[in-house]
């Protein structure tokens, strides 16, 4: 394919943020990695890579992932793609300060011990900026609650694949209610049995049909989080 | 060489398989987040009861209690080190049900997926797959299972390493994918690319098919696709009951016996040799599948509309297959 090479380096700035959208999209990691280098080379901020280089392309993928043009393992490769490129990003954003994009407690809940939906949430999460602390399975409302109080992430993801345990998400919201804990988190839940109806009756945030879904409602949430903080 | 499942299927035109396993022994007091399998060795007298029921509805085939008995979801309960054991009581205890029927009955051994993501996307690769596959068909065997019986597949090469497994286990073999994101598995395959890839394993199944997935409409478009496709292998067709609905404070699935009645009939119709039902199928729903299979003459295939007037809308428009599964190809800047 010596004819459609393209020299990552010889592209300007513009180009190369819509090339690096197509490479994600293709799960291409090394290229990815590549074009982080230059743009840091370049004097762009850590921040900025992340967000209109990184972010913005996986928003594309994440769009065509809930559009049922992609599927789970295209967008496992792309998210494997971005965290190459968050791998090199991660202590830089640290060092300058940069606004974090979110942290995210996330398990399967008591009784339930299926976790492969948990697992590409995760993933996905992982894959739009966010910090994931995985709890596993079958979490109880003790080991929720130690890892929101030890960790203080923005959110909290449950899931629960069945119809015998998805009543357990509300035991865990309802405690966060008694301790006056709810208003601290956004609460994210999410599972193959689940419905919006269901998560409104007991008192989640939202319903997250997929993993795409997951992460543009964790974005939403987020933001509005900042924007009433800084209200 | 024969077995008892290929000499059932060369003189029956249709066999019923069974029901849910999760949902009746929930019911019987399995509590949640408890791995089934530890059942076989601490409470036989359920499991036997689960079996004897599929048998008594008259199901021709039933699955093991061994759905998570490979050593990746056995891990998950610190029993990564008992799947032999497990899986061999799974079968042995079927052996002794089945033996008792009066009638063949077929002790299938149940083989779910590993839970895991397979590379290069996840971290489990094909020979470890192929060896925990393995390893379960090897217990299954030495209980006294039939065939090994592979289901709730999403991942083509998950499948692919269980064909294998089923190989080295010199076991004969049956396998389902689930059907549950678009008409597509979770991991993007559609009816027509399994039915591909079925037809190029070295080892193909006896017999293959969906299972669980939406609801029974969207199984039976799954069926319409694999027919469409022309394979002479037998399929498999084992639907939920219905959808899992949420009600005054407790789910129950929304299917009735006379609606998983009328899906068998479908089913059959729509090509399906073994016809089943998979989360939410109780015994009396079996039962009042096998009367509507004996007494209902065979139709003609069902078109789409036919399904979803009889058994409620499909879950999303297209299944991914034929014209109008050209979703739009993203533009691309250039090629690389």
């Amino acid at each position: 394919m010596a004819e459609d090479d393209i020299i990552l380096s010889e592209l300007s700035d513009d180009e190369l943020v819509l090339q690096m959208h197509d490479d994600l999209y293709d799960g291409l990691k090394e290229e990815i990695e590549e074009g982080v280098g230059i743009l840091l080379e370049r004097g762009w901020t850590p921040y900025d890579v992340l967000t209109k280089a990184l972010v913005a392309g996986m928003t594309i993928v994440g769009a065509d992932f809930r559009d049922g043009i992609l599927f789970v393992p295209e967008v496992l490769l792309a998210a494997n793609a971005m965290k190459g490129g968050m791998f090199i990003l991660k202590p830089l954003l640290a060092e300058t300060g940069a606004p974090r994009m979110g942290k995210m407690v996330i398990g399967t809940v008591k009784g339930d011990i299926h976790d492969i939906g948990k697992n590409l949430v995760g993933m996905m999460m992982e894959g739009a900026g966010f910090e994931v602390l995985d709890l596993g399975i079958n979490n109880s409302v003790e080991k929720y609650l130690a890892a929101l109080e030890s960790e203080q992430p923005d959110i909290l993801g449950m899931s629960a694949l069945l119809t015998t345990t998805m009543p357990y998400m509300k035991v865990v919201i309802d405690t966060l209610k008694e301790k006056g804990m709810r208003e601290d988190y956004i609460v994210l839940v999410g599972g193959a049995p689940l419905n919006e109806e269901f998560s409104r009756a007991i008192g989640a945030d939202a319903y997250c049909r997929d993993a795409a879904v997951a992460v543009e409602t964790a974005k939403a949430f987020v933001a509005r989080k900042h924007n009433q903080l800084g209200a | 060489m024969t077995n008892a499942l290929s000499r059932l299927l060369s003189t029956h035109d249709w066999l019923m398989a069974d029901g849910a396993t999760g949902t009746n022994l929930f019911n019987m007091g399995l509590s949640s987040g408890e791995a089934p399998e530890f059942w076989n060795a601490d409470q036989p007298d359920n499991i036997r009861k689960l079996y004897q029921w599929a048998v008594d509805a008259g199901s021709d085939i039933f699955l093991t209690n061994s759905f998570g008995g490979n050593a990746s979801r056995l891990k998950l309960h610190g029993a990564q080190g008992r799947v032999h054991e497990l899986n061999r009581l799974a079968a042995s205890l079927g052996r002794e049900v089945a033996d008792k029927a009066g009638r063949p009955v077929v002790v299938a051994g149940s083989v779910g997926p590993t839970g895991e993501i397979m590379a290069p996307m996840g971290t489990l690769t094909h020979a470890i797959a192929v060896e925990m596959f393995h390893e379960q068909a090897e217990g299954l065997k030495a209980g006294g299972a039939d065939v090994l019986w592979v289901e709730t597949i999403s991942a083509a090469a998950e499948y692919q390493a269980a064909a294998e497994a089923a190989a080295l286990a010199g076991m004969p073999w049956c396998g389902t994918m689930s059907f549950d994101t678009a008409g597509r598995t979770m991991m993007g395959v559609t009816s027509a690319a399994m039915v591909e890839m079925v037809e190029k394993l070295a080892n193909p199944p006896l017999a293959f098919g969906a299972n669980c997935g939406v609801g029974s409409s969207d199984l039976l478009r799954t069926v319409l696709g694999f027919a469409a496709q022309g394979s002479e292998r037998p399929v498999i067709a084992k639907g939920n009951a219905g959808i899992p609905k949420y009600k005054d404070g407790a789910i129950h699935y929304d299917g009735t016996p006379a609606l998983m009645a009328d899906y068998a009939v479908l089913a059959r119709d729509a090509g399906a040799r073994i016809i089943g039902g998979c989360c939410g199928t109780m015994p009396e729903h079996l039962r009042a599948m096998r009367q509507a299979l004996e007494t209902r003459p065979k139709g003609p295939r069902p078109t789409l509309e036919a399904i979803s007037a009889a058994l409620g809308a499909f879950s999303s428009a297209s299944d991914g297959t034929g014209d109008d599964s050209g979703a739009p190809k993203r533009e691309r800047r250039r090629g690389r």
